[in-house]
């Protein structure tokens, strides 16, 4: 074997190496947050946390039954402004629009998709808390409702893209207009896929911090309805993790556990769906 | 179903009991093409093309790839506005009427169409069949008329007893027969089939063309086809269209046997193609 075949076969096995520990890494990191959640705070979740109000500082127990309300309102009232938008957005640039605008609105999509959060949170705060002049649910879920919009839009029009052409001709030769069409046929073969990347759109919402700390803001009590502020998980979290207090560490652990499983249901759930079901095969 | 020789075609014509040699002119007709030019862009497609699609009879329609059959086809209901640049000069009448003059939906309801590759929509056999009358406003009993069409297409029998059984679990060619179905369920007074057995096996390609024999006493049939034998075994009357020309429209048992055409007689002959 000459010098040179031998260095090939050694750069060869390194770099096949290497692919294969930054492999291992990319997983080992969920492993290892997952693992650490556990062990901070599996001791933490008991049936308090989710059935008990927090209690005030110096007091041991209580729970975050609020917070995990509040996310809940915050993600429901986040997808009826932000799915609507999205969904009916991706169906015009699917079907309806040239070329040219849906170029400009999809970049303008990914655009607003790159927009960091932050920035959503001091828009929301500036054009829904300012004018009420107080923070609320509703000021929160337009944050986060902003933000589903480009996923759902995105995803929208690249599932009914998907859609073969023969399909969309076997309707209309029956003699459906193209809005039948689109209703009765396009739109249930690519339902699927939609509702899936709403669910990880939701799932990706569902842990943002920065648009709610000045927009939900927080509360230590039951939210007194959608114009209120309200507590939720993740600026629970955030709380709780900067506060100086041991057991209010422990419950934030606790909190970042259950917002995962959270997040771990939604995707598990959108990919039981999507493997479910009359499959269009892809021609 | 035997594949015949070339120079067996004649023999095997007479075989299949098509009507021998009937008068095209004294059949009243269901579609009238008059001097049709069609366009993709700047690009002309068909040039100059008169024909007549007769009432209750199969017309194929055949030639070499490219020389636009399938646009021809597909110009009868309207298919080609799919596609933006499509443009037409010239006249199409259905029962004397200019079908451009005619709301679209309301044209397809009367021709129908079966394509290339079997299209059934992702949803049960049953709903694929009631889709059509569905649509269209239909408000009496659906599930006679899904029985009558799967019937009609010669599929009743391997599917009733699943009918709520998603369509792709059907074979390609009972997706086909399904298709056809799907297209008898609105009655149309035009079917229209753009080389419904291309992507089928030779024994479910049997099945079809024993079914379109049989369906010609329900509807008028024009079918597009590469398979000249095909063509012989079903059809009445049949157009030779080369580079976007009709060349020659005869009776079938003509056209195989005795073509005036020298083209016509190169291309059946398998000379080019």
């Amino acid at each position: 074997m000459s010098a040179r075949l031998r260095w090939r076969k050694f750069v060869s096995n390194f770099m096949l190496g290497l692919t294969g520990v930054c492999a291992l890494v990319s997983v080992g990191v969920l492993f290892l947050i997952l693992g650490y959640l556990l062990y901070n705070g599996g001791t933490s979740v008991n049936w308090d946390f989710f059935t008990k109000l927090p209690k005030p500082v110096g007091e041991t127990g209580g729970g975050m039954a609020n917070a995990i309300m509040g996310s809940a309102k915050l993600l429901l009232a986040a997808s009826l402004i932000g799915v609507p938008i999205g969904f009916f957005g991706g169906i015009y640039l699917s079907e309806f629009s040239g070329s040219f605008t849906a170029s400009i609105v999809r970049y303008a999509a990914d655009l607003l998709n790159g927009v960091p959060s932050i920035v959503i949170g001091i828009f929301a705060y500036s054009v829904v808390v300012l004018p009420f002049k107080h923070f609320s649910t509703l000021a929160g879920a337009f944050a986060l409702g902003i933000m589903m919009i480009p996923i759902t839009l995105r995803s929208t029009e690249e599932f009914l893209k998907a859609v073969p052409r023969n399909l969309r001709e076997g309707s209309m030769a029956l003699g459906a207009s193209k809005w039948k069409t689109i209703t009765s046929v396009v739109v249930p073969a690519a339902y699927r896929g939609i509702l899936t990347s709403i669910l990880l759109a939701l799932a990706r919402v569902a842990g943002e911090t920065a648009p709610l700390l000045f927009t939900a803001f927080g509360n230590r009590y039951w939210s007194n309805g959608w114009t209120q502020p309200t507590s939720s998980l993740p600026v629970m979290i955030f709380n709780y993790a900067v506060s100086p207090y041991e057991d209010w560490h422990r419950q934030a652990w606790a909190a970042g556990l259950v917002l995962l499983g959270l997040i771990l249901i939604i995707n598990i759930v959108a990919r039981t769906i999507l493997s479910r079901g009359i499959a269009v095969p892809r021609s | 179903m035997q594949a015949p020789s070339k120079a067996g075609l004649s023999v095997n014509i007479a075989s299949t009991g098509v009507t021998k040699g009937e008068s095209h002119a004294a059949l009243p007709m269901r579609m009238t093409i008059s001097h049709l030019n069609f366009f993709y862009g700047t690009k002309q497609i068909l040039f100059d093309v008169s024909l007549g699609i007769a009432d209750k009879r199969v017309t194929a329609l055949i030639g070499p790839s490219g020389c636009g059959k399938s646009t021809l086809l597909r110009t009868l209901d309207r298919m080609h506005e799919t596609v933006t640049t499509a443009r037409l000069e010239g006249e199409i009448l259905l029962d004397g009427q200019n079908i451009m003059a005619q709301d679209v939906t309301q044209l397809r309801r009367r021709v129908g169409m079966v394509f290339q590759r079997p299209n059934p929509f992702p949803k049960s056999i049953f709903e694929n069949v009631a889709y059509g009358p569905r649509i269209n406003g239909f408000k009496g009993p659906i599930a006679e008329v899904v029985e009558k069409s799967l019937r009609n297409a010669a599929l009743w029998d391997e599917v009733k007893d699943h009918l709520h059984k998603s369509a792709y679990e059907l074979s390609g060619g009972q997706q086909q027969r399904l298709c056809i179905a799907r297209a008898l369920a609105v009655e149309p007074e035009v079917l229209l089939l753009d080389e419904p057995a291309s992507a089928l096996d030779p024994i479910s390609t049997a099945k079809i063309e024993e079914l379109l024999v049989e369906l010609k006493n329900l509807t008028t049939i024009a079918i597009v086809t590469h398979n000249m034998q095909q063509a012989a075994r079903i059809s009445d009357f049949t157009a030779f269209l080369l580079t976007g020309q009709l060349i020659e429209f005869s009776p079938t048992p003509h056209l195989f046997t005795t073509p005036t055409d020298p083209r016509t007689e190169a291309y059946i002959t398998g000379r080019f193609g």
